[in-house]
């Protein structure tokens, strides 16, 4: 009804009070830009969590073997007294799993695993050439680990079997430690890296390239040259000099279609069967699956929290505009007794307020979400993480601007239409 | 067709101020004014003039009697169906003009056919006639703080003339006014009477001005104590004496 007219008269009324309109905004302004921003940065966070931990396997099912009753307090602690603090405790190597063991595991699931990744780390070293460096962490791998970590290959290949077998001398890099060490246009591959370490100083030769991605958990404080980077060797000549030969920890990568969460249990079921007899020891296994579920939805549930506790200065934002409304009623009064006397029906009276509020409401809310945006992509920039503003959280925000302006803007609205026009013609 | 135009019958009008106590302010009023009259009605302050008024413009209903305007009884009407009689019938001219203060004076005058529905460019046109009729075409885009109380009351008369009402109800037009300019709105009254036929009641307390009009009715207490017809009416006599607009 008459609606072009009234969005008409409602920015008349709102440019002749300019300092006002603005004031009766910024309720609006904050509550929208703070439900925005917390939204935005709570949706990158989850998104950039979700891709690390994806990228970290989601078909993946962590075994390791921990002292019993660590992770369940109290429990069936079949410790000495003398044993306080997990950490001190060190497996012995019967206590670890061998290599047989896993192969053991293998055979008994192969309709289910499509591959297990080992890995032995042995510590940082640094490439050298002349003046060039480059900053490595040595970390023996079998041929699974790639698919396990996602790692991602730009040139020749990952570790073989063949590689193991023979304790070959090869390495796969990081692109990051070819840009270091090789002038650009040099083919890495089969060219060879001294590594030094604290009492040796050992010569592979590259047989392939990975892309280094930084992590989202732990953002590098080094710069770019001075990154450390995982330098891959095979396991077989990492375990060479080692002490212990056994295994802490290995990763099921299961194949496609298989119930993670189901397969978890068997495995842990299997594993209590392995370590019936070992009164310290035993297997614990993580789903990868799980874990990423469990993250997000603790996330998503912050989010949403923090952003409820936003939304109740939006609350105030209505609060103060049904209280400017009003004060408009009440200031044009004599307007109102005329527009009654020339014809005007009170549904009339009523949609012109309900038109004036939802506008100072939308405005105000329009406003909110270019801020909002802007400090949620600020905000995500400062986390490191891409910003990610969500179509939906727009769309809901100009919605509630106009269900506040349509709510708060009713009562003072409603006013206005029942004022009688004889009093109203007569208020000074 | 009849040619009454307001019939008003045994009207009461009582105000209630918490039982048992009531104020009788309009008394058993019988008036009857017809088509293109042009009738005064004359009375001190607290005579209930004002009262009467309201109630002849459809801003109030009578406690009883009844009231026709136009052949249409209105006594018993809706808020809604009164809206629609304010804005179709009646023409409102006030005495401190009640312009509306952010819109120019072309959209002052465009409001009362916004609400009987017409279309943007038909309003434009009317209005700019309108402003025309009375003389400030040049001043249509003006606010009325920009204006004169003079040049105010003329956009005024212009609006109540919008929706070519049946009755034109003036009340006390040129109480804010000086001598000159009162005259120049009384002058468009007459202009208007003439030209269009349209029916005028005229509210004031000032004597001299009810003189100029066709039939004076004297209200006193609530009740009208005194009905007479002006004997040196002659259509135009008057306008003769200062005409501003020839």
């Amino acid at each position: 009804m008459y609606l072009v007219e009234n969005i008409a008269l409602a920015l008349a009324a709102l440019k002749a009070n300019k300092m006002r309109a603005m004031l009766t905004m910024i309720g609006i302004v904050i509550g929208i830009a703070s439900v925005i921003a917390i939204v935005s940065i709570g949706n990158s966070l989850t998104a950039s969590i979700t891709t690390t931990m994806e990228s970290m396997g989601a078909n993946s099912i962590i075994v390791s073997i921990r002292e019993r009753g660590s992770n369940e307090f109290g429990v069936g602690g079949g410790g000495p007294p003398g044993m306080a603090g997990a950490s001190a405790a060190v497996p012995e190597e019967s206590d670890l799993l061998s290599d047989e063991d896993i192969e053991t595991f293998m055979a008994r699931f192969s309709d289910r695993i499509e591959t297990i990744s080992l890995s032995y780390g042995i510590g940082s070293a640094k490439a050298q050439e002349g003046r060039l460096y480059a900053n490595v962490s040595l970390t023996g791998v079998n041929a699974g680990y790639a698919k396990a970590n996602n790692v991602e290959l730009v040139a020749g290949r990952f570790m073989a079997e063949k590689d193991i077998k023979a304790v070959k001398k090869v390495a796969v890099v990081s692109d990051r430690l070819v840009s270091n060490m090789f002038t650009a246009g040099t083919d890495p591959l089969g060219q060879e890296v001294k590594i030094y370490s604290s009492d040796s100083i050992e010569t592979y030769t590259i047989v392939g390239v990975y892309k280094y991605e930084a992590s989202a958990f732990m953002p590098s404080s080094v710069s770019e040259k001075d990154t450390i980077t995982n330098f891959f060797l095979p396991i077989s000549l990492a375990k060479q000099d080692a002490a212990t030969k056994n295994y802490q920890m290995f990763t099921v990568i299961t194949k496609t279609g298989v119930d993670a969460a189901l397969f978890t249990e068997e495995i842990e079921n299997y594993f209590a069967k392995v370590y019936e007899n070992n009164t310290k020891w035993e297997a614990g296994t993580m789903n990868m699956e799980s874990a990423i579920s469990n993250m997000t939805s603790m996330l998503s549930t912050v989010s949403i929290a923090v952003a409820i506790i936003a939304a109740i200065s939006l609350l105030v934002g209505g609060i103060g505009v049904m209280n400017i409304m009003l004060v408009s009623v009440t200031e044009r009064t004599r307007e109102i007794g005329t527009r009654k006397a020339l014809g005007a029906r009170s549904s009339y009276i009523k949609a012109q307020f309900i038109v004036e509020s939802v506008i100072i409401c939308v405005i105000g809310g329009i406003i909110g979400i270019i801020m909002g945006l802007l400090i949620g992509a600020l905000g995500a920039s400062l986390l490191g993480f891409p910003a990610i503003a969500s179509p939906a959280i727009i769309a809901i925000s100009v919605s509630v601007t106009v269900l506040i302006g349509i709510f708060f803007g009713y009562y003072p609205a409603n006013r206005a239409a029942k004022l009688d026009p004889i009093e109203a013609l007569r208020y000074e | 067709m009849s040619e009454i135009m307001i019939d008003i019958r045994n009207l009461v009008k009582k105000v209630f101020i918490g039982s048992p106590n009531e104020l009788q302010i309009l008394k058993n009023i019988t008036i009857t004014i017809n088509k293109g009259e042009f009738v005064s009605i004359v009375g001190v302050s607290g005579s209930g003039k004002t009262t009467l008024m309201n109630v002849i413009g459809a801003l109030d209903r009578p406690t009883s009697g009844e009231y026709i305007l136009d052949g249409e009884t209105i006594q018993k009407m809706s808020d809604n169906e009164l809206s629609d009689i304010r804005n179709k019938k009646i023409g409102f001219v006030f005495q401190t003009f009640n312009l509306i203060p952010r819109n120019s004076a072309l959209k002052n005058i465009e409001l009362p056919m916004l609400y009987a529905g017409m279309n943007r460019h038909q309003r434009m046109q009317r209005a700019k006639e309108l402003l025309e009729l009375v003389g400030m075409s040049e001043r249509m885009h003006h606010l009325p703080n920009e204006l004169s109380g003079g040049e105010k009351q003329r956009v005024a008369i212009s609006r109540a003339l919008s929706n070519d009402p049946a009755i034109i109800l003036a009340d006390e037009p040129t109480g804010a006014l000086d001598s000159v300019t009162g005259r120049v709105v009384m002058d468009l009254f007459h202009k208007v009477h003439e030209t269009k036929g349209t029916t005028v009641v005229l509210i004031t307390h000032n004597h001299e001005l009810a003189e100029e009009t066709q039939r004076i009715l004297t209200i006193k207490d609530g009740s009208i104590v005194d009905e007479k017809r002006n004997p040196h009416w002659i259509l135009g006599k008057k306008r003769g004496e200062m005409n501003v607009f020839s």
